[in-house]
Parts: structure tokens; C-alpha cells; sequence
């Protein structure tokens, strides 16, 4: 089976994120790969490691973002392939899932693309269903557990209301969730395998399209408001005169 | 300005974003409401009834259960035919496939979470939050119709006005379903914390508990495990005399403690109930950023020097497996219950 799992590259989540004169800064704090998109990889070897087949991992970003590409084939993907290119810079989520499937036909298609639920950056979480509509598969989204059974997919969907159990044939594209298991470690035999590894560079001329137009577009950046809070501790000589004095506070601001 | 509302249910059951986001359209003029599924009688009442002038229903059995494809195939062909300015959706894990695929169909895009709504003659700026909160974008779309989710909480429900009606329109399935629904499970785990309007929540301190024993034969994982999970018993019954849900810091669902669908904060589920009790939770970035815009903020933690109290309202130092009973116990008297 041929699978491709998506990454992207985004600040550590520990980073102090802010808005700096109109940009984002996030001080000195790594890039790193986008954590949601180690599920995706670990969905991806898993896979492998169930039915045979190979773990490509494809990732839109600029030159650094070679770094996320190596901690995936560190932690067992066979090859990995960067999207990169100077009209790049602005761009939204379509425009994202425009690129991605167009790398994926350069590649020659796949039985299955996995994606994280969302990056750390954005947010958004839409890419995994518009790469989905564009290639006119079938999405089977936030799954926590995947089977495939002859040509069929089946995932465990975690939604707010509990699990649903959903099929389709392949090819699919999958987005997942953390339920899926802990992201493995890259082994040091795969760091080292890694670093080896030539990531090829593809621009839009080889992949055959144009800068998708920009229809979502950023006009300002805020940094949120300071809570102005001072904290009025409770103390008291048992947990039960604590308790007493704090359920006195809770009833009188009314919320319950 | 014309506004499509699509109405998000499960199994009859409406998100009450929904309504919320009918009440925010009505700020903007002329509300569509969209109700697809089989069944419908119920929730198009409530639509007309939380305010819609109009309600676009599909009604039909290859409709029962939500999948992406057919859904964003109707839904695309009524905004074309229908030419609305906007299309709101409470976000949810259907809408969020839902809104992004109509977006490709559509040739517009997603604004997704928005807390914040500007007109800027006729077009709209919407403030969302970007890297996990810690910081807010205004972005605007240049597609037609805008397309923008919101998060649960953030605008007001409008009032239900019982007997209201207004113009029923019967739309028609565009099915080419590509999925298939097998089952179903309600687990335990079942939680929607964007609506909750109470929420107590427990972290890493909810293993710290020396004082308990341990079933004989667990290894050490398992044993803080196990310590952990009478903590978060201490945490749901206080949550559950409240009304609330269970939320849990990063840590303790990196634990294995409790499932993820309880974390709060880095998984861009930002939360704004009226109360939030941190119980054992230091306050990491990802996790204060997920709470803060809760209205009343209280933390109970060993450590004085903890973050979570920089933005609590009040705050306890102590050990959370005497305070959280003793709590519970006082407001139950208290409640009368």
C-alpha cells in the first residue's frame, strides 16, 4: 500500500508566541515538526507495519522545514519530498490542499494520505478535507484507529458526541487524532539513515501549477488583552474551613 | 446581507451554537437557516422559533447519517442557487469537513473559531485565534459567499420565541455518498467542551496522591495511573454536582489519564465557561490560553509559585485530594442537594 502522510512545520508549542510589529515572532524557540502531524506519521507507519507498503511524507514549506521531513523518516518513513517555492509565502488553506494534490498526482497517487487533525499555527483544520474534495476522495476524518481490509478502509471516529465507526474504499485521505498512539521516537539507526537521506525540492513548474489566488487574507495581528486579575487566596485552618470560604465566594459571583 | 445558518445535529440533538449563530446573523440582516437529515419536524420549529425567516430543509433518508460528501454537495448546490453573503456554522467536527469542503466548491474560503465579527462597509472582518490562542488575527475573505465557523459561547443565544414561523422551503439531496456509517458508541469520553458553561478540570497533580496504596501486581505506570484516576473521581463529582464537564490539562491526558477529547487548550479548542476549577493544573502556555477567557477562574495547587494562579480569580494552596471533597461537600449543602 502506498501511503503519504502530510506534515507541516510550525514553532514548538512551548514557544512564546506574539505579534511583533505586524509579524509573528516566537522568540528563539525551535520549528519543529507540527505535533499533530507525528500522529499522522505514526497512523502512517502503523499502516505499514499492518499490511506492507511504503511511507511517503510531503510537506509545503520553506527549506528549513527539511528538518520536520528528517524527524519522520528518523522515526521510519522511506522517503519524504519538500513543496518549495517563493510564491509560497501567502497562503490559505485551499490553496494548501491546491498544492498538496497536485504533488500527490506528481507522485503518482496513493492508496491513502494521512494528515494530522489541525497545525499548531493556523489551526484551521481544513486541509485534510479540502485536499480530500479537490482529488474527489472519500475524507474520513479525525479517525483513532484504522483498518484496512482487502480495498476497504474502516476508522474509529472521535467526535463531541462519542465514536462512530466508518468505512470507505481506498483511496481515502485521513485525518487523525491522538487516540491513534503515543508518536514513536526516531530510532538512532533512523537518525542516522535520516540525515543521509537527499529530500528532493519541487517547485510549482514541477508540479505542474500556479500560485492558487489568496482568498483568505490576514489584515492585522493582535496580541489578546492581558487579564487584569489579582488573585485572592484562601487559606483557613482545615480543607473544610478552605472548602466553606471558597463555596461562599463561588455562590456570590452568581455562576452556578 | 443574506445569511445561511446551517443547523449542526446529531441524532436530534441541536449544537446550541446553532442557535447562536442564528442570533449573530440576525445582526446582519436576513437569516436562512439550513436543517438537512431525515426527521427534521422538531428542529425546523426551533429554527423558526430561535429566530430564522426562512428554513431551507432536506428532509430525506439518504440524509439519516451525516457524511461529508452528500452534505457538502447539498449544501453547495443551495448556496449556489441561493447566492447568500455568508454561511455560518457552529463549529464542530462535521462542520469544520462540511464548511472546508463547500469552500473548494464554491471556489471562497473558511474562516474558522471566530470570536468577533466588524463590518467594514460590506465586508466582514472576523477576529480569530492563531497559534493556539496566543495570538488573534483579523482576517477577511475576498470570496463570495464568506464562509466562517463559530465556536460555542462566544455570541448570545438569541431568545426562543415559541410559535414563531416563518417561510419553509424544501430543498433536495445532492447524495453521492463515498463513506459509510457502521456504528455508533456513546463512550463516557463524550464531551463538548465548548459548551460547557461549568468546568472542572484536573492535571498532573491528580496522580500526586502517596497517601493511596495501589492494587497489588501494577508496575509503577500503572500504579500513577491508577492514583490518578481516583483523582479525577474526586474531579468529576465535583463537576457533576455543578452541571459541568470534565476538562484535563496536556499533561494528564499525555498521562494516559483520561481520554484526549477532555484537554483543554492545544487542540484549538478554546473554552469560555461562566466557572473554571483547576485542580492539580501548574498552568502551561498551550493550557492557559485554552481557559483564560473564562469568567471566573479558580485554581487549587501545592505549588504557590504555580502560573495558573496568575490568572485565577481565586486561588488555594493545598493538596487538591482534601480540598476538592471538602468543596464538593460544601456546595452540596450549601445547594440544598
Amino acid at each position: 500500500m502506498k501511503i503519504i502522510a502530510c506534515i507541516k512545520q510550525v514553532p514548538d508549542s512551548e514557544a512564546k508566541v506574539k505579534a511583533d510589529d505586524g509579524k509573528i515572532s516566537w522568540g528563539d524557540a525551535p520549528l519543529v515538526i507540527n505535533p499533530f502531524d507525528e500522529y499522522a506519521v505514526e497512523g502512517a507507519l502503523q499502516q505499514k507495519e499492518a499490511i506492507g507498503g511504503t511511507v511517503t511524507v510531503l510537506c509545503i514549506g520553506p527549506e528549513s522545514a527539511k528538518d520536520a521531513l528528517k524527524h519522520a523518516l528518523a522515526m521510519g518513513a522511506d522517503d519524504a519530498i519538500l513543496v518549495s517555492d517563493t510564491a509560497l509565502i501567502e497562503l490559505d488553506t485551499v490553496g494548501a490542499a491546491r498544492i498538496l494534490a497536485a504533488a500527490i498526482n506528481k507522485i503518482g497517487g496513493a492508496d491513502m494520505i494521512v494528515f494530522g487533525r489541525q497545525t499548531l499555527d493556523n489551526g484551521a483544520g481544513l486541509t485534510p478535507a479540502q485536499t480530500a474534495r479537490i482529488l474527489g476522495w472519500p475524507m474520513l476524518g479525525l479517525a483513532g484507529q484504522i483498518k484496512v481490509d482487502g480495498g476497504r478502509v474502516t476508522v474509529d471516529r472521535v467526535i463531541e458526541e462519542g465514536r462512530q465507526t466508518v468505512s470507505a474504499k481506498l483511496p481515502v485521505v485521513i485525518s487523525v487524532v491522538q487516540s491513534i498512539g503515543e508518536p514513536r521516537y526516531p530510532s538512532f539507526m533512523g537518525i542516522r539513515k535520516a540525515s543521509k537521506v537527499e529530500i528532493p525540492l519541487w517547485s510549482l513548474k514541477d508540479i505542474k501549477t500556479t500560485t492558487p489566488a489568496a482568498i483568505i487574507m490576514r489584515i492585522e495581528l493582535i496580541n489578546p488583552p492581558v487579564r487584569e486579575t489579582t488573585v485572592e487566596m484562601i487559606a483557613g485552618d482545615s480543607p473544610a474551613a478552605i472548602a466553606e470560604k471558597l463555596a461562599d465566594k463561588i455562590l456570590a459571583e452568581k455562576v452556578l | 446581507m443574506k445569511t445561511f445558518v446551517y443547523i449542526d445535529h446529531f441524532k436530534g440533538e441541536v449544537q446550541p451554537a446553532s442557535w447562536e449563530a442564528i442570533g449573530l446573523a440576525k445582526t446582519f440582516g436576513t437569516v436562512v437557516a439550513l436543517v438537512f437529515g431525515s426527521g427534521l419536524d422538531e428542529i425546523v420549529k426551533a429554527a423558526f422559533e430561535y429566530g430564522a425567516d426562512e428554513v431551507i430543509v432536506v428532509d430525506d433518508s439518504a440524509l439519516t447519517d451525516y457524511r461529508a460528501e452528500p452534505y457538502a454537495s447539498t449544501l453547495s448546490a443551495l448556496a449556489s442557487s441561493s447566492t447568500p453573503d455568508l454561511i455560518l456554522f457552529p463549529a464542530t467536527a462535521r462542520t469544520r469537513e462540511l464548511a472546508a469542503m463547500s469552500a473548494v466548491d464554491l471556489n471562497t474560503g473558511v474562516l474558522t473559531d471566530v470570536t468577533k465579527f466588524e463590518l467594514n462597509g460590506s465586508q466582514l472582518i472576523a477576529t480569530r485565534p492563531i497559534y493556539e490562542g496566543k495570538v488573534l488575527e483579523k482576517t477577511v475573505c475576498s470570496g463570495k459567499p464568506v464562509i466562517a465557523t463559530i465556536p460555542g459561547r462566544a455570541f448570545l443565544k438569541p431568545e426562543r420565541v415559541v410559535g414563531k414561523k416563518g417561510t419553509l422551503t424544501k430543498g433536495e439531496v445532492k447524495a453521492e455518498a463515498l463513506t459509510t456509517v457502521q456504528g455508533y458508541s456513546a463512550s463516557e469520553s463524550a464531551v463538548n467542551l465548548g459548551d460547557a458553561g461549568i468546568i472542572v478540570s484536573g492535571g498532573r497533580g491528580v496522580s500526586n496522591n502517596p497517601a493511596l496504596v495501589p492494587p497489588a501486581g501494577m508496575d509503577e505506570k500503572q500504579a500513577e495511573i491508577w492514583r490518578a484516576q481516583q483523582g479525577f473521581a474526586l474531579v468529576t463529582e465535583l463537576a457533576k454536582l455543578l452541571g459541568g464537564a470534565v476538562g484535563a490539562s496536556r499533561a494528564a491526558v499525555d498521562g494516559g489519564y483520561i481520554p484526549y477529547s477532555h484537554q483543554v487548550g492545544q487542540t484549538g479548542k478554546v473554552v469560555s465557561p461562566e466557572l473554571y476549577i483547576a485542580c492539580g493544573i501548574s498552568g502551561a502556555i498551550q493550557h492557559l490560553v485554552g481557559m483564560r477567557n473564562a469568567k471566573i477562574i479558580i485554581a487549587i495547587n501545592k505549588d504557590a509559585d504555580a502560573p495558573i494562579f496568575k490568572v485565577a480569580r481565586y486561588g488555594v494552596v493545598g493538596d487538591l485530594f482534601a480540598i476538592v471533597p471538602a468543596l464538593t461537600e460544601a456546595l452540596k449543602k450549601k445547594l440544598g442537594k
